[in-house]
């Protein structure tokens, strides 16, 4: 069974934009996913249609079967969606605010009150629950929306960008609860920008560019796919130059900063023996950029947007990005196996 | 192993009827809220205006106007301000709070819910009676202090006064819909609306009027709802009581279809 199957999806908004262009996906039922990609990609966009915040412009999207054209009603009440931006009314009380939630999803007050006490409880909010939501700080707010995206208890939680502005204690303790969440059994469909977040939680994952699908993949295939890798390494004594390794390009950051990019048939022991003959001493060492985050930007590069949209600009740029350099993507075919 | 589109329908996860029932509940228990929270907003006000207009026009100048349609005329304009209150608060309550529920995206509460259209309509109109009725209660107690009324058609009274709080809740609820920015909230109410109640009969019987300005006071809707009213307490009206409130039901229901079709096409709140 698939928590959600797209087939075909465009959508195009009345200003003209066409921020989704044939979207094909399935996600499994018990699967932790994420979706990936630059600002303005679409991503947004295609939970807004499965949760019917936006109305599709063609194609066919479905939730555990139910298509959202047919049985719309019973597609909602499987998920559970925790959007980009805050929608709840601030001056309402957490407790008010989750309780009626789950009101509109048909759940009785008085189940509704025993899980506003579990949810708000886990969530870090109980002692909250009677303040003015308008009062919660930034982390606290989007903590609210994920209490409230679980009190129907909904057989798929779509999170988008949940761990914005949210420190580092609190998105780990954040991850720890979604992870649990999945194993229980609940999917679960990320989108993050913090791709270390995305590499550690999810099992497979799509990258959506320019509103198309450019990969589709598990997340362990995915990061073996990438051929080099760059090390940084760092040494007890300063260079003057780059040292000369056979077969490893090499970089001098500064004097005691060495980057060594290394392919995946090559070995790392290889690389110490030669530093040693040379007499260089390494530290500590550390992957330049996380992988995934080298994946992603080979993705989108090649399929030629690649973050050419500041984040407080998106849209603009989305329009103004020439038709034929997306069509022409080279990626596509490469990941559309979806 | 196809499970996405041509299938047969599955059976819904849960019983429908009941997420209905239960999701409508929801949204009259958070409008009540609302209007309790807010009080001084929403249930002073018309306190405050209908003790006015007793004094300055039922006091002041009632008696200098002796009487109007068989009453006097601090009796005559009783019904009329309950009802002029009834229809300001009806329309106010769910305008603003629609429009709020928009302007601070928490109408997406409801939107990503299984709630259906029909029935977020259905939910802010009902929240809607019940300021309108609330105030209705509210007014009608301060009236009692001013003058003497007595009731002659319950049922009457009872009949005016819902439809007439659900035809204007509606028309809040559309205004709400449409609406922009501030500016179109307050516009219908102040340019349509109130000149309509001011000429509505509340304040004189259109026997009074030149008979070009009686048939232009027949046009109005609101007429018919406060004479339908005043007949309820009088057994007197400028109207055809029963045309009225058919009218009135047909309001309604005009109205509602309204609400709902501009909802499913989504102006200003899908995209
Ligand atoms: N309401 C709207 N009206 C017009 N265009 C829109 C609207 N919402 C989004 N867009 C455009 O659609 C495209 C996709 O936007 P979307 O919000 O889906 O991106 P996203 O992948 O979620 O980006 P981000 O990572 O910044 O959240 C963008 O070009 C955006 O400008
Ligand atoms: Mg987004």
């Amino acid at each position: 069974m698939h928590a959600l199957s797209v087939r075909g999806l465009t959508k195009t908004y009345s200003n003209g934009v066409q921020a989704l262009k044939g979207v094909d996906l399935d996600v499994e039922e018990g699967d932790f996913f994420a979706l990936l990609g630059p600002n303005g990609a679409g991503k947004t966009t295609l939970i807004g249609i499965a949760t019917s915040l936006v109305n599709k412009t063609s194609g066919s999207l479905s939730v555990f079967g139910y298509d959202i054209d047919r049985q719309i009603e019973a597609a909602k009440s499987c998920i559970g969606v925790v959007p980009q931006e805050l929608n709840f009314n601030q001056f309402e009380s957490p407790e008010t605010i989750v309780v009626n939630q789950a009101g509109f999803y048909g759940i009785p007050r008085r189940i509704a009150r025993v899980r506003a006490q579990k949810y708000l409880k886990q969530l870090q909010l109980w002692d909250k629950r009677d303040k003015m939501a308008r009062a919660l700080s930034g982390g606290m707010k989007r903590r609210l929306m994920i209490a409230r995206a679980l009190m129907h208890e909904p057989r798929l939680l779509i999170l988008d960008e949940p761990t914005a502005g949210v420190d580092i204690e609190v998105r780990r303790s954040m991850w720890e609860f979604v992870r649990e969440i999945n194993s229980q059994g609940t999917t679960i469909i990320l989108t993050t920008h913090y791709l270390e977040e995305a590499e550690s939680l999810c099992r497979n994952i799509a990258i959506i560019d320019g509103g198309h699908i450019v990969e589709r993949d598990q997340m362990s295939s995915l990061l073996r796919r990438l051929h080099t890798e760059v090390f940084v390494l760092n040494l007890r004594d300063s260079l003057a130059a780059a040292p000369q390794l056979a077969g490893y390009p090499t970089t001098l950051v500064d004097g005691r900063t060495l980057e060594v990019e290394v392919t995946k048939e090559q070995s790392l022991n290889d690389i110490f023996m030669r530093l040693s003959a040379l007499g260089i001493e390494v530290l500590s060492m550390r992957n330049k950029v996380n992988r995934l985050e080298e994946i992603f930007m080979r993705l989108v590069e090649k399929h030629g947007t690649a973050l050419e949209e500041g984040p407080g600009e998106r849209g603009r740029a989305g329009e103004s990005r020439p038709a034929s350099r997306s069509e022409a993507a080279p990626l596509r075919g490469h990941g559309g196996r979806s | 192993m196809n499970d996405s589109a041509a299938g047969a329908p599955l059976p819904p996860p849960v019983g429908l009827g009941l997420v209905h029932w239960i999701g409508f509940q929801t949204i009259v228990i958070r409008e009540y809220g609302r209007i309790i929270r807010i009080w001084g907003q929403t249930l002073v006000p018309s306190a405050v205006n209908a003790t006015l207009y007793f004094v300055i026009f039922g006091s002041l100048i009632g008696r200098r106007v002796g009487q109007m349609g068989g009453h006097s005329y601090m009796q005559f304009i009783a019904p009329g301000l309950i009802m002029m209150a009834v229809i300001s608060n009806s329309y106010a309550n769910v305008v603003s709070s629609f429009f709020g529920a928009k302007f601070g995206k928490h109408v997406e509460e409801m939107l990503v819910s299984p709630l259906p259209d029909w029935l977020i309509v259905a939910g802010y109109a009902a929240g809607g009676l019940v300021r309108g009725l609330l105030v209705g209660v509210v007014v009608t107690a301060v009236t009692l202090l001013f003058a003497h009324l007595r009731v002659e058609h319950a049922a009457i009274i009872a009949a005016a006064v819902i439809l007439t709080s659900a035809v204007f809740s509606l028309g809040g609820f559309i205004n709400a819909l449409v609406a922009k920015n501030f500016d179109q909230i307050s516009w219908f109410p102040t340019f349509v609306l109130q000149p309509l109640t001011y000429f509505g009969g509340v304040f004189y019987s259109v026997q009074i009027l030149p008979g070009w300005a009686q048939a232009v006071s027949y046009a109005n809707p609101i007429l018919y709802m406060v004479n339908a009213f005043r007949y309820g307490f009088f057994g007197v009206s400028d109207v055809d009581v029963a045309g009225a409130l058919l009218i009135m039901a047909a309001a309604v229901a005009g109205l509602f279809t309204i609400a709902v079709v501009l909802m499913h096409r989504a102006s200003g709140i899908r995209e």
